[in-house]
C-alpha cells in the first residue's frame, strides 16, 4: 500500500526495515540517538534532523550508536566492521565534514575490493546531507558528490524523491561496494510522494525519466530535479516540452539512458547544485559531446552555482543556486539556438 | 630476565615462533637482494630487526582475529600466516600474487588470514581496527583486532580519534606501537611530545606498557595479557615496542640521518633471532641442532619462493577493470 510520505519519513521507514531484515545492519554517527550518556532521554534527537528517530528504542544501543565527534573514527569503524561481517550504516552529518575522514572514504574503503585482487567486500553505507536552502553558510551547504564520484569504488547515490530515497537506501544496504548515501537537507521536508509500506529496491545506475518531451534534454541531480520540473511547467506553456532525466545514482552513471534522450531531442541543459569547475554537468555535458555529437542541434548548456563558496545572507545564497528560471533561460536558448 | 608466559610456551610452539621470525627476516633481506638487483618494482620498506613484534603479537592469534599493518608490512603478514609465496608474487606484481598483483608490496592482505591489509597511509589503520573489533563485539565472537603503528603513526589525529573510541566503547583491540625511533628519517625522540609513546595511554583511559621489541618474550608476554584482557571484555591495551630496524625507511634510503656505526650494533647485539636462540637454548627448552634444521628450511623455501615469483605470469589487460563495479 502506497501512501504519500516525505522523504524523511521514508529514510526513516528505510533503515527500520533493513534493520528487522538484517541483524547484521548497524547505525552509529553523531547524535543519531542524541542523548548517550547525558542524564536526559537517550533517543533524545535522533539524529540531527531526526532522520535517525526511534531506531535506538527499537533496536537497542548495541545496534544503533552514539559516537564521539570522531568521523575518521566513525568511518573508519564502519569500513572495518563491513570487512568483518557486519553491514554499517554510518551516519556523516554533512558532507561538509568529509574533510576530517577523506583518507579512510578515498584510500581505505574505496580501494579494497580492487587493492586486494577482489577478495575484500566492504558493505558500508555513509549517509549524509547535501545541499543549500537553510542559510547555513559555507561549510554547512555544499554539494560535493562530485569528489566522491571521482573516485572508483565508491557508489554515489542522489535520491530526488521520497520513493527513491527508500528504495535506493534498501539497495544501498544490501549493496557489497561502499556507497555513500547524500541527501539533500532541503528535500527531507519539501519533497511528499507515493510511496510503498513494504521492502522494494532501486537498482543503482537506472536513471528515472521524471517528464517525458520531445523538445529539450534536462539531465538534473537531487533538489535540482524539484527545480528543473518547475522550469519545464512554465516552458510547457511556451510550447517547449523538456524531458528530465534524473541520473539517481550518479556513479554508476546511466550514461544510456542520457544518451538516449538526447539523441531523441538533440538538446541537452545539464543542471547541478555542485560546484561549477569538474562537476557532473561538466561530466554529462562532456558525455554528450563525446558520444551524441551527431544528434546535437545546439551547444550543451549548464547551469550551475557560481565558483564561490555557499554564501550566508539570503538573499545571496537564493542568487547561488541554481533556479527554475535560470534553468527555462538555459533551454530557450538552447532551444532557440541557430548556427 | 623473567620466567614469564613466553618461557613456559611447549616446544612446538616455540619453534613455530621462531620459524615464523626467521621465515620474515629471511623474506626482507631476499627482498633487500632482489631489490637492489632490479627485480622488484615499487616502493618497498622492510621489517628486519622488528621480527619479534609481529610474532610476540600474532602469536596469540588465530585466523578469526584480525590485524591492521603498516607500510613496512610484510613482517606482519607473515607472522598472521599470509603465504609466503603469494607475497612473493604480489611483490613482483605477478597476477598469481596474493592481491593478483593489484596491491604490492603496501597492501598485502589476506582477509581469509585476518590480514586486514598493510597500509600505505600512516594512520591509516587504527581506525580500521576499531571495525573490526566493533564486529567482534556486536556478533559476539570473542576475536580481537589489533593495529600495529609506527611511531610516526602515534602522531596522528585518527590514531588518538581510535584509541578514544576503543576505550569509549571498550573495544577489544590493541594498538601496538612498534617506535623504531624514526618516523621516515625524523626522530621519534623529537617528533613524540610527551617522550614515550606509552605516556599517552592513561589519556585514553587504557592500561599501557612499554616492552623490549628486540626479545620476543618481553613482546609475547604483554600481548598476552592484553589479548586475553580484551577477549574477556575488558576493552583496549596500549604497547609500546621500543626497538630498531635493520635497514632504512625504504629501500634505496642513505640513512644519513642515522649515527654511524647504530645498525652494526644493532645486528650485533640486538638480533631478535639472536636474543631468542640464546635464551631458549641456555633455559634448555630448545637445542641449536633444532633451530638450525629451521634456518636450512627457511632458508630453502626462500630459495623456491624467489625463483617461482620471478617465472610467475604477469597479468593480462583485462585485469585492469576487473574488481571495480564500475569503469568508464
Amino acid at each position: 500500500m502506497a501512501r504519500v510520505i516525505s522523504m524523511r519519513k521514508a529514510i526513516n521507514e528505510a533503515l527500520f526495515q533493513v534493520m528487522e531484515e538484517d541483524p547484521t545492519v548497524i547505525l552509529l554517527g553523531e547524535d543519531i540517538a542524541g542523548g548517550e550518556g547525558s542524564p536526559g532521554d537517550d533517543d533524545a534527537w535522533g539524529g540531527d534532523m531526526g532522520i535517525t528517530k526511534g531506531l535506538q528504542p527499537r533496536f537497542g544501543k548495541e545496534r544503533v550508536m552514539d559516537t564521539p565527534i570522531s568521523e575518521s573514527a566513525i568511518i573508519g569503524t564502519a569500513v572495518g566492521a563491513a570487512t568483518s561481517g557486519l553491514r554499517p550504516v554510518a551516519e556523516l552529518m554533512f558532507v561538509d565534514f568529509m574533510g576530517v575522514c577523506f583518507d579512510q572514504i578515498m584510500n581505505q574503503a574505496a580501494k579494497f575490493r580492487y587493492m586486494f585482487g577482489g577478495k575484500a567486500r566492504t558493505p558500508v553505507v555513509i549517509r549524509t546531507q547535501i545541499g543549500a536552502g537553510y542559510n547555513a553558510a559555507a561549510q554547512h551547504s555544499q554539494c560535493l558528490y562530485p569528489v566522491f564520484a571521482h573516485i572508483p569504488g565508491i557508489k554515489c547515490v542522489v535520491p530526488s524523491s521520497a520513493y527513491d530515497a527508500k528504495g535506493l537506501l534498501i539497495q544501498a544496504v544490501r549493496d557489497d561496494d561502499p556507497v555513500i548515501f547524500f541527501e539533500h537537507k532541503v528535500l527531507y521536508d519539501e519533497v511528499r510522494d507515493d510511496v510503498p509500506e513494504e521492502m522494494y529496491a532501486v537498482p543503482f545506475g537506472e536513471a528515472n525519466i521524471v517528464r517525458e518531451g520531445s523538445d529539450c534534454t534536462i539531465v538534473a541531480i537531487a533538489r535540482m530535479v524539484h527545480k528543473a520540473g518547475e522550469a519545464a511547467e512554465a516552458l510547457a506553456g511556451e510550447g517547449v516540452e523538456c524531458e528530465i532525466v534524473d541520473p539517481r545514482t550518479i556513479s554508476p552513471l546511466d550514461e544510456d539512458a542520457i544518451l538516449e534522450s538526447v539523441e531523441q531531442t538533440g538538446r541537452l541543459v545539464v543542471v547541478d547544485e555542485a560546484y561549477p569547475r569538474c562537476n557532473m554537468a561538466a561530466d554529462i555535458a562532456a558525455l554528450a559531446a563525446r558520444e551524441a555529437f551527431g544528434a546535437l542541434r545546439a551547444p550543451v548548456r549548464t547551469v550551475s552555482p557560481p565558483h564561490t563558496p555557499v554564501p550566508f545572507a539570503p538573499e545571496l545564497e537564493a542568487a547561488f543556486i541554481p533556479s527554475a528560471g535560470k534553468i527555462a533561460d538555459a533551454v530557450r536558448r538552447t532551444v532557440g539556438y541557430a548556427a | 630476565m623473567t620466567a614469564g608466559r613466553g618461557m613456559q610456551l611447549s616446544r612446538e610452539r616455540l619453534l613455530e615462533a621462531y620459524r615464523s621470525m626467521r621465515t620474515i627476516r629471511d623474506f626482507e633481506e631476499r627482498v633487500h637482494e632482489e631489490f637492489e638487483a632490479g627485480n622488484l618494482p615499487g616502493f618497498v620498506h622492510l621489517y628486519a630487526g622488528e621480527e619479534a613484534s609481529a610474532v610476540g603479537v600474532c602469536s596469540h592469534l588465530d585466523d578469526g582475529d584480525r590485524i591492521c599493518s603498516t607500510h613496512r608490512g610484510h613482517g606482519h603478514s607473515i607472522a598472521k600466516g599470509c603465504d609466503v609465496e603469494g607475497m612473493w608474487k604480489e611483490l613482483h606484481g605477478s597476477s598469481e600474487g596474493l592481491c593478483g598483483g593489484k596491491g604490492g608490496s603496501m597492501h598485502v592482505a589476506d582477509l581469509s588470514k585476518g590480514m586486514m591489509g598493510a597500509n600505505g597511509i600512516v594512520g591509516g589503520g587504527p581506525p580500521l581496527a576499531l571495525g573490526a573489533a566493533m564486529a567482534a563485539k556486536t556478533l559476539k565472537t570473542g576475536k580481537v583486532a589489533v593495529t600495529f603503528t609506527g611511531d610516526g603513526g602515534s602522531n596522528q589525529g585518527t590514531t588518538f580519534e581510535s584509541m578514544n573510541f576503543a576505550s569509549v566503547f571498550r573495544l577489544p583491540v590493541l594498538f601496538v606501537f612498534e617506535n623504531n625511533g624514526y618516523a621516515e628519517a625524523t626522530s621519534s625522540s623529537w617528533s613524540v611530545a610527551c617522550g614515550d609513546i606509552v605516556n599517552r595511554a592513561p589519556a585514553f583511559g587504557m592500561p599501557g606498557t612499554q616492552v623490549d621489541g628486540f626479545d620476543f618474550f618481553s613482546v609475547h608476554d604483554a600481548a598476552g595479557e592484553a589479548v586475553e584482557r580484551a577477549r574477556s571484555g575488558g576493552g583496549p591495551t596500549l604497547i609500546e615496542v621500543r626497538f630498531g630496524r635493520f635497514y632504512g625507511h625504504h629501500e634505496g634510503d642513505n640513512q644519513s640521518y642515522r649515527a654511524a656505526g647504530e645498525v652494526d650494533a644493532l645486528r650485533r647485539d640486538r638480533d631478535c633471532l639472536k636474543i631468542f636462540r640464546r635464551r631458549v637454548t641456555e633455559a634448555g627448552l630448545l637445542d641449536d641442532a633444532g633451530l638450525d634444521a629451521v634456518d636450512a628450511d627457511v632458508a630453502g623455501l626462500m630459495d623456491r619462493c624467489v625463483e617461482a615469483a620471478r617465472a610467475a605470469p604477469r597479468p593480462t589487460p583485462d585485469q585492469l577493470t576487473a574488481d571495480v563495479y564500475v569503469s568508464y
